[in-house]
């Protein structure tokens, strides 16, 4: 092999710098999100419930805020029938956000970890959250 | 092995039976489920075609103006940037000369010439913003409302230039943001309604969250009776009553836009 001393140094310094993101974490543990529920409001619901399931909340909320979005808007359709019939008004800032109220801890504690930043904050009013 | 024409032919309609049986089975089943989930609230006010008269003769004194810009521009969190170059209005007033030009002459009565005018988005039949709209971020709704999509603006603000009364803002400013002095720009915030964000184009929706809920817009609500909201299409409206009872006027009718705002004066 012609050069071969330089190609395989060549090769090192570049497995070395790609493998970088790698070494660099070993042994960090990254701290798992904890969304959490407690909110005044949530806890004096008598059962304590989503518009939807949890398990499908938690995979498919986006799809669902983006179907609020679209029927509010574009449809003018502002009440919403869940999976077992009961009726809720479309709205993030005065459905959704009236419960989950700790924005901090319930949307950007996964968020965050998931480094994915939603751009509904621009417009809508987050909800002003108390000291715990 | 090799297969013969006819059998092909036989193979491939029959899959594609079968596919387009199963394809249908699935959308009945999918579209089931997603045509119960939504639809107006109960006590949505709902219409054919919304419109609005303007009766001049109600207004007296600048409070009168003032209670209906402030009744709106309050809920919707409009931003007050303290500057005409910057400036973000849903429902202002300006001189007979502006609101309606073509129509002033030099004989006119005085106090009509400097009476200010309450303008405010026309909600047109033919708008001409949606037709130039890119992402129909504005369109018209099946009430004649024409609404802005907050989400879907680019801010091109091709619109604004297709709108010939000027009912259209952009924000070249952060509305969240603060003046030199430190003041917000929305002096208030209202919680239920959304903010803009800098780089998009805002309007009168003729309050259509407000309409979903069965209340009548804010300014009709603070105008004590000047503004007259309605259904065009339904005979026995108020508007229509007030529209075949008085002469009323239109803001550029002559390009053909169909403007719902109508103008008593005098």
């Amino acid at each position: 092999m012609y050069n071969g001393g330089k190609i395989i140094i060549g090769l090192i310094i570049f497995l070395a710098f790609v493998a970088f993101p790698l070494y660099y974490n070993i042994g960090k543990v990254s701290v798992k999100p904890e969304p959490k529920l407690d909110t005044s409001v949530i806890q004096q619901l008598k059962e304590k419930k989503c518009v939807e399931p949890k398990a499908y909340m938690k995979a498919e909320h986006m799809k669902l805020l983006n179907e609020w979005r679209d029927s509010a808007v574009r449809d003018g359709n502002r009440l919403y029938i869940n999976s077992e019939g009961k009726q809720f008004t479309i709205s993030l800032q005065n459905t959704c956000m009236k419960c989950h109220s700790n924005k901090k801890k319930f949307c950007d504690e996964c968020h965050n970890y998931a480094a994915v930043k939603p751009y509904c904050w621009d417009c809508h009013i987050a909800p002003k959250e108390k000291e715990i | 092995m090799s297969i013969s024409r006819r059998e092909f032919l036989k193979i491939a309609g029959a899959s594609a039976i079968f596919g387009l049986g199963g394809m249908a089975i699935i959308n009945e089943i999918t579209d089931d489920i997603e045509a119960s989930q939504f639809s107006p609230g109960p006590d949505a006010l709902i219409a054919k075609r919304w419109a609005m008269v303007v009766d001049m003769r109600k207004f007296k004194t600048e409070e009168d103006y003032r209670k209906i810009i402030e009744a709106c521009h309050s809920i919707h969190n409009v931003p007050d940037f303290g500057n005409p170059k910057d400036e973000i209005k849903w429902i202002w007033t300006d001189t007979f000369e502006h609101a309606f030009p073509g129509q002033e002459h030099e004989y006119m009565e005085e106090k009509l010439k400097r009476m200010p005018f309450v303008l405010l988005c026309n909600h047109c039949d033919n708008p001409p913003c949606v037709r130039v709209c890119p992402t129909k971020a504005t369109f018209k709704r099946k009430d004649g409302i024409v609404m802005m999509d907050q989400h879907r603006c680019i801010g091109c603000r091709f619109c604004m230039a297709a709108c010939p009364f000027g009912a259209r803002s952009f924000n070249w400013r952060d509305p969240r943001g603060k003046d030199d002095k430190g003041r917000p720009f929305i002096k208030e915030e209202n919680k239920e309604y959304p903010t803009r964000t800098k780089g998009v184009v805002e309007k009168c929706t003729l309050c259509f969250e407000r309409l979903a809920k069965g209340l009548k817009p804010a300014c009709v609500e603070a105008s004590n009776g000047a503004l007259i909201f309605g259904d065009l299409k339904e005979p026995n409206s108020e508007v229509r009553k007030v529209l075949s009872t008085n002469y009323t006027i239109r803001r550029k009718a002559e390009l053909g836009t169909m403007p719902s705002v109508f103008y008593i004066i005098g």
